[in-house]
């Protein structure tokens, strides 16, 4: 069914920001284009580990690269933000929903004597 | 008159397992905290506009349980149960919350905090959500982080895709 295609996309976004040290890289790619090198200078972490991250972040398409020369470079793909934009924003509606009946209940308490 | 709020929760994921939703109302925190205890307010908005409250049971008390039962609309019922554990009245409240229509259930509690601030009669509600469950515990392992945080977003989305 069409929400079981869209739960399976869903986790794996989510999958891949649950890792601090992924979501450190999106911070830092949200700047800009960073090359591997780049992305092991800020985080302090080895070359190795930032390159299994970026390939996490790639396969769920978080990440985007391309080349330029003998370099890769890597940047923020948006699009693949929005399963978890999605899901905030329902769970935001659904919470948003009851809060507006409770505005109601608490209007009428308030013009209780 | 009275300026409500309309459609203004925000919610954030502060880190992997916590949620923080923030919300503000056009009510004074003594009414505001009455709505989340007692049983008679909580029956008339939990189940917000998709299904009616069923149950609703409240021990007000440290170590004193509740447990609210809705039925959505389609008939199917949506259950959750947990523990008080901080009550300042007017003020905060601080329980455990499990969502019965999961798997291990019990294991995979959540943690709720609500802070009722008032300023000029209008009150913010800050609602945070900590999720634990056994593969959290188990934190020195990545992939049990992740796959905690899984357990408890899927749970979550199941209950906002539902009501």
């Amino acid at each position: 069914m069409d929400r079981m295609a869209r739960a399976a996309t869903t986790t794996d976004a989510f999958n891949a920001v649950a890792e601090p040290r992924r979501r450190e890289i999106l911070e830092v790619l949200a700047q800009g284009e960073r090359a591997v090198g780049d992305l092991t200078e800020a985080l302090g972490i080895a070359q190795p580990q930032v390159s299994k991250h970026l390939k996490v972040l790639h396969e769920v398409g978080l990440v985007a690269v391309r080349e330029d020369g003998r370099r890769r470079l890597y940047r923020l793909n948006g699009r693949g933000l929005r399963p978890i934009h999605d899901w905030v924003a329902r769970f935001e509606r659904h919470w948003e929903d009851r809060f507006g009946v409770l505005d109601a209940v608490l209007e009428e308490l308030q013009e209780e004597p | 008159m009275t300026t409500t709020t309309r459609g203004s929760a925000v919610v954030t994921l502060p880190a992997d397992d916590q949620i923080l939703i923030v919300r503000e109302f056009a009510a004074p925190a003594a009414a505001v905290f009455r709505a989340w205890t007692e049983p008679e307010l909580v029956k008339r908005w939990w189940a917000g506009t998709k299904g009616h409250v069923t149950s609703v049971d409240v021990d007000l008390r440290v170590g004193g349980t509740w447990r609210w039962v809705m039925e959505a609309t389609g008939g199917f019922e949506v259950a959750f149960h947990g523990e008080y554990r901080e009550i300042v009245p007017g003020e905060r409240l601080v329980f455990t919350e499990v969502f019965e229509g999961i798997p291990d259930a019990d294991a995979a509690y959540a943690v709720t905090s609500l802070d009722f601030t008032e300023v000029d009669g209008r009150t913010t509600l800050s609602m945070h959500v900590l999720h634990q469950t056994r593969a959290h515990r188990d934190m020195h392992v990545e992939s049990g982080m992740e796959e905690g945080m899984q357990t408890s977003l899927d749970a979550l989305e199941d209950v906002a895709v539902a009501l």
